[in-house]
Formats: structure tokens, C-alpha cells, sequence
């Protein structure tokens, strides 16, 4: 590198201009991101929402799936005190839910899944969906033909729809009940997002496998897979992190709305969709058992949206909408 | 385009081919028998044998597949195993309903954010702009559930100011409209803006404006025109979008319609009347795409339709 700098500083000398270090595109968009407020607002909420779940075992006041003394239930969060509630606890600074279990504590345990729903089975989508769309994109062929009938038949269908049938009708199976039926929803999930970002891949492909670049490529030799892997992914990794940082909360939204719709994540296991769904039956007199997961989906979704926006925006200037 | 048009009607044929064929593979899948319910009182062998007969669920799997596809080409829809009718029965006493919210939703979206979406284009960097695209970000990202509890406790519980169960009179019809309509709303904001956006920086704006006109005959007769063309496409995805919203506000408003239905057969594993949800919604949103995808074609003849 110490070479190359001298040799850009020597030809500078020569034309008379003063050397500049070079930035990447990445760098750029780095420093685009950095300068977004809402995108760090974001990254601010994310990261505390990831460490309350990463050490929801030591902040949590008190276990989230075991019941408490029932005639704590339905005690309101302390600062209610101060508005006439005469149903408060200092142990429960959020109140408790029918059960008498800790508000508190299992809206911290729920993040955990939240958070998981929302990067595993987005990694799966990445992985299979950029795979067969690049194949797709590139090969063109059989493999292109299968996947364009097949997203034509998925795309009929909303996704929201198609996931509720596959979750409703195998959450009773053997599969459907591993660790509490988690692993199903991450396989529905992959199942039905990896389509939309083979497409996208797939025309991103499309669109830059005959440039010069990529000609050049194969003139001197190089086979297909590196092709694929050293010249073409680069250069369609930019709208592909965007589309995944939007995948993310998509996934989080539709595991809450499993939940809140009883299919999803089974209990005593707490997600906040779930609580939604548990909480409804006394809304109207205790309405706090409801609010505080609502708000806490509402926040972390925002969040990542706020990311996602500030991605888009970063990594691809003409793409804003 | 009368080709373009038969091949994407005859396009239907083999997608709801497969479509009931994957409701079908996985309501079979499905564990379970909807005759095991009652757990202390199991049915004797001989009437599970003749509950089974009668519903044709003794014959080999592929012959029950043809028969449901038979069954289904006549406009019959099977028998809902919890209430004991006939699933078309059910599902026309819910669709009126179901149609009604609907169309509200999407007249309400429309009529508030293809305003907010040019005005907001119009006035670009302004206070005004940056409320719309936050309405715009939190309509989109925000479940319709979420919004609902939070209205429901403001109007409902606190205030008493609306009914939140129930459906009928117009005080009912307000909030679940509302919630309805926001996710699409907030999207067709977004989409109306930066299509304007776009319409506004043309060169025929820019001739319409040196010529003379009234900047209201500009906006309205020349750019907004043109603007709206991309608005159009994005009423198939919004009514797939009502369609998955419906299941949801009406079970949480306790609206009469088919999407609390769905619902409700989801949990009690009625499984005809799945399917026959499952087939009738991607019918819908196929002929909501097509109808687009042809008059986008009209609208816009610089669009090649091959």
C-alpha cells in the first residue's frame, strides 16, 4: 500500500493537483448513512432492544412464564398511582397481565423473539433467494423458467394469506411444534419471501450480464462461479441490503401478527404479539396488559424502517421514494 | 391487446390449478381429525366410519383432489364441518359486509392521500411535506392491529366517543374504515408524491408554463394526468392488502364478515372452509392484477403489453 500511495502522490506532483485518499463507494455511503438522523435514532433503539434481549435472563425482575401470586393479576404500571389507581405494586413497575406474571419481564423476553424472527429467517431468504436468482439471472435456461412460473403462482397469493394457511395447517404436526413453533414460522417465512428477492436479484442480473465488464471477464476465462461471486454480486449488493433491511421488520410484523391471530408462537412463551392476543379480553377495563407490547412492536418497527430508509437512501441516492 | 388480454385470462386457469392444490396438500397435511374434537366422549369407530364415507374422506387422496376440483368448478364449495351449511351459503352472508369495508377502505384511502401525496410534492421540503411522509413511514410500518388498539383505547374506552363491537350503524363503521384504509392510504401517499414529483420536472410542464396557463390548469390538466398513471398499478397491491387487513380488523372489531370467518375456521380447523377462503381471496387478487395490469395498458399506450 506504501508503494501505491507514493506513486499516486508522484503523479500528482506531475499533473500538479493535490492527492486526494481515495474513498470506496461504501465509505460514501457509510458517511451518507452517519449523517441521517432518523437512521441513527434507529440504530440507537435496535441496539438497545438487542442487548435487553440478549440479557433479558439477568434484567428481567422476575421469570416471565411461571405465574406469580394470583391476586397480584392485573396490578397497573406504578405511575398510574399518581392518576388514582389503587391497583399498583412497586415490584411491578409495569403492572402484570391476568396470570399475575411481570409485564415487565416478559416484554423483555418477547424482544428475544422478536429480534430472532426478525434476522433468521432473513438470513435464509438471502441465502437461497440470492443463489437461485443470480443462477436464474445468469444461466437463464430451465432454472429461469421454473422460477418465473413459480413466483407467478406464489405472487397470486398475499403473502400474509399464504403464510397464515401453511402456519395454521402444520402448526399441529410434530414439525410444527419445535421449540414452541418458531422453527416452523422461520421455514414458512424463507418459504415465502425468498421469491421476492430471487426476482429482484434475477433482474439485477439481467441487467448487468452484458456489460462490458462482465464481457471482459469472460473473454480472458474466468468460469461462470467466480463470475458470478467476484463481479456480479458486488455490484447488486446495494439494493439487496436494502431489500433485506426491509425484510427484517416484514418478518417481525408477521410473526406479531401470527401471534396476535393465536397461531403463532405458542405460549406460555411471550411475544408481544402474543400478549396483544392475551390481553385483549380485558382491554376495556385493564387496558395496559395491551398497550405496552403495542408500543413496543410500534417502536422497534419504526426503528428499523428509520434503518431501512436511511439504507436506501445511502446506498442508492436515485432510488428515493 | 385483445391477445395480451386472453392470455392473461387464460393465465388463471393453471395458477388457481396450483393454488388449490397447495390449500389442498396442506389442509391433508394438517394433523387431526375434525372429528376428534370431543376428547372425553370419542366418536364409536362405526359413526367416525360413516362420518368419514359421507364426507369422502375414505377415498385414495388423488380421487379426493379431483372431486374437490369438480366440486369446486360447479360452485360447490363443500359443507363447514363446525356449523354443518354449505360454505357458499356462509361466505355470501359474509361477502356483502366484507365488500362494504373494503370499498370504503380503498375510497377513503384515495380520498385522502392522493391530495396529501401532490400537495405535498407541490410544497417539497416543507413543513407540510415532511408531516405527510411521516404519516406516509408510520401508515406503512405500523400494524393495522397496533393503530387499532391505540384508537380503540382513545375512543372506545377512554372517551366513549365510538362503538368499537359490532357493525352497523355508521359510528361502527368509522374506525375499522379508518385502520382499513391507512396502510394502503400511506402507500399510495408515497407513490402519488414521487410519481408528482417526477411529473413536475417534464419538459410539457415546463411548455405548459411558458405559454401561459393558470398554474392550477398546469397541476391539474397537464401534470396530475400524467402522475396518476403510477397510482393506478398500485390498486392490486392494495387490495390484497385490504383483503389480509380484513381478516384482522374484523376479528378485532367483531365485524359479521368473511375475513372474522377465515378467522374463526382457522382456529377451529374447519378446513373446507379455509380452502374455499384461501381459493376465493387469490381469485380476487388475480383478477384485481389483471384488471390493473389492462388498464395501465389503456392509460398508458407507451407501455408494450407482450
Amino acid at each position: 500500500m506504501a508503494t501505491a500511495v507514493t506513486a499516486d502522490q508522484r503523479r500528482a506532483d506531475e499533473l500538479g493537483v493535490i492527492a486526494r485518499k481515495q474513498r470506496s463507494l461504501w465509505r460514501d455511503a457509510l458517511w451518507r448513512l452517519m449523517r441521517n438522523r432518523a437512521a441513527i435514532v434507529g440504530m440507537v433503539v435496535i441496539g438497545v432492544a438487542a442487548i435487553v434481549a440478549l440479557f433479558a435472563g439477568v434484567l428481567a425482575p422476575y421469570d416471565p412464564v411461571t405465574y406469580q401470586n394470583t391476586p397480584k393479576a392485573l396490578m397497573e404500571p406504578i405511575w398510574t398511582q399518581f392518576f388514582g389507581s389503587k391497583f399498583t405494586d412497586p415490584g411491578y413497575i409495569l403492572g402484570s397481565d391476568a396470570l399475575g406474571r411481570d409485564i415487565l419481564s416478559r416484554l423483555m423476553y418477547a424482544a428475544r423473539i422478536s429480534l430472532v424472527v426478525g434476522f433468521v429467517p432473513v438470513s435464509l431468504v438471502f441465502l437461497i433467494g440470492a443463489t437461485i436468482g443470480m443462477l436464474s439471472g445468469y444461466l437463464g435456461g430451465w432454472v429461469d423458467n421454473l422460477l418465473m412460473r413459480f413466483t407467478d403462482i406464489i405472487y397470486a397469493f398475499p403473502d400474509l394469506l399464504f403464510l397464515v394457511i401453511i402456519v395454521a395447517t402444520l402448526r399441529g404436526t410434530a414439525f410444527g411444534e419445535i421449540l414452541g413453533g418458531l422453527v416452523l414460522i422461520f421455514v414458512a417465512l424463507a418459504i415465502i419471501s425468498w421469491v421476492g428477492l430471487a426476482r429482484l436479484v434475477r433482474g439485477q442480473v439481467l441487467s448487468l450480464k452484458h456489460r462490458e465488464f462482465i464481457e471482459a471477464a469472460r473473454c480472458i476465462g474466468v468460469p461462470p462461479t467466480r463470475i458470478m461471486i467476484r463481479h456480479l454480486f458486488p455490484n447488486i449488493l446495494a439494493p439487496v441490503i436494502v431489500s433485506i433491511a426491509f425484510a427484517i421488520p416484514g418478518a417481525m410484523l408477521a410473526e406479531a401478527t401470527l401471534s396476535f391471530l393465536g397461531i403463532g408462537i405458542r405460549p406460555p412463551t411471550p411475544t408481544w404479539g402474543g400478549m396483544i392476543n392475551e390481553g385483549f379480553v380485558v382491554f376495556s377495563t385493564t387496558p395496559w396488559p395491551v398497550l405496552l407490547p403495542a408500543l413496543c412492536i410500534s417502536t422497534v418497527l419504526l426503528a428499523f424502517t428509520f434503518v431501512g430508509d436511511g439504507l436506501r437512501d445511502a446506498l442508492d441516492p436515485r432510488m428515493k421514494i | 391487446m385483445l391477445r395480451y388480454v386472453i392470455r392473461r385470462l387464460l393465465l388463471i386457469i393453471p395458477t388457481m390449478f396450483f393454488v388449490a392444490l397447495i390449500t389442498f396438500t396442506l389442509a391433508l397435511a394438517a394433523p387431526g381429525s375434525p372429528f376428534d374434537r370431543n376428547v372425553t366422549r370419542p366418536l364409536s369407530q362405526e359413526t367416525l366410519e360413516r362420518f368419514n364415507r359421507y364426507y369422502g374422506l375414505d377415498r385414495p387422496i388423488p380421487e379426493q383432489f379431483v372431486i374437490y376440483l369438480g366440486n369446486l368448478l360447479r360452485g360447490d364449495l363443500g359443507t363447514s364441518l363446525t356449523s354443518r351449511r354449505p360454505v357458499v351459503d356462509l361466505i355470501g352472508q359474509g361477502i356483502g359486509t366484507t365488500a362494504q369495508l373494503g370499498v370504503q377502505a380503498l375510497l377513503f384511502a384515495l380520498a385522502f392521500s392522493i391530495p396529501l401525496g401532490i400537495i405535498s410534492a407541490l410544497k417539497q421540503n416543507t413543513p407540510i411535506d415532511y408531516l405527510s411522509l411521516l404519516v406516509a413511514t408510520v401508515g406503512t410500518t405500523i400494524p393495522g392491529f397496533v393503530t387499532a388498539i391505540f384508537l380503540i383505547y382513545i375512543f372506545g374506552v377512554q372517551f366513549h366517543l365510538l362503538p368499537f363491537v359490532g357493525w352497523g350503524s355508521w359510528q361502527h363503521m368509522v374506525m375499522p374504515t379508518f385502520v382499513l384504509a391507512l396502510g394502503p392510504g400511506a402507500f399510495l401517499t408515497r407513490i402519488t408524491r414521487a410519481s408528482m414529483l417526477e411529473a413536475i420536472r417534464q419538459d410539457y410542464v415546463r411548455t405548459a408554463r411558458s405559454k401561459g396557463l393558470r398554474e392550477q390548469a398546469v397541476i391539474v390538466g397537464h401534470a396530475l394526468k400524467n402522475a396518476l398513471i403510477p397510482v393506478a398499478t398500485v390498486i392490486g397491491p392494495a387490495a390484497a392488502f385490504l383483503i389480509t387487513g380484513s381478516f384482522i380488523i374484523e376479528s378485532l372489531f367483531s365485524v359479521p364478515g368473511i375475513g372474522r370467518l377465515y378467522v374463526q375456521s382457522i382456529q377451529g380447523r374447519d378446513y373446507p372452509m379455509v380452502m374455499s377462503t384461501t381459493m376465493l381471496y387469490a381469485f380476487v387478487i388475480m383478477i384485481a392484477n389483471i384488471t390493473v395490469d389492462i388498464v395501465y395498458g389503456v392509460l398508458d399506450p407507451r407501455i408494450k403489453v407482450s
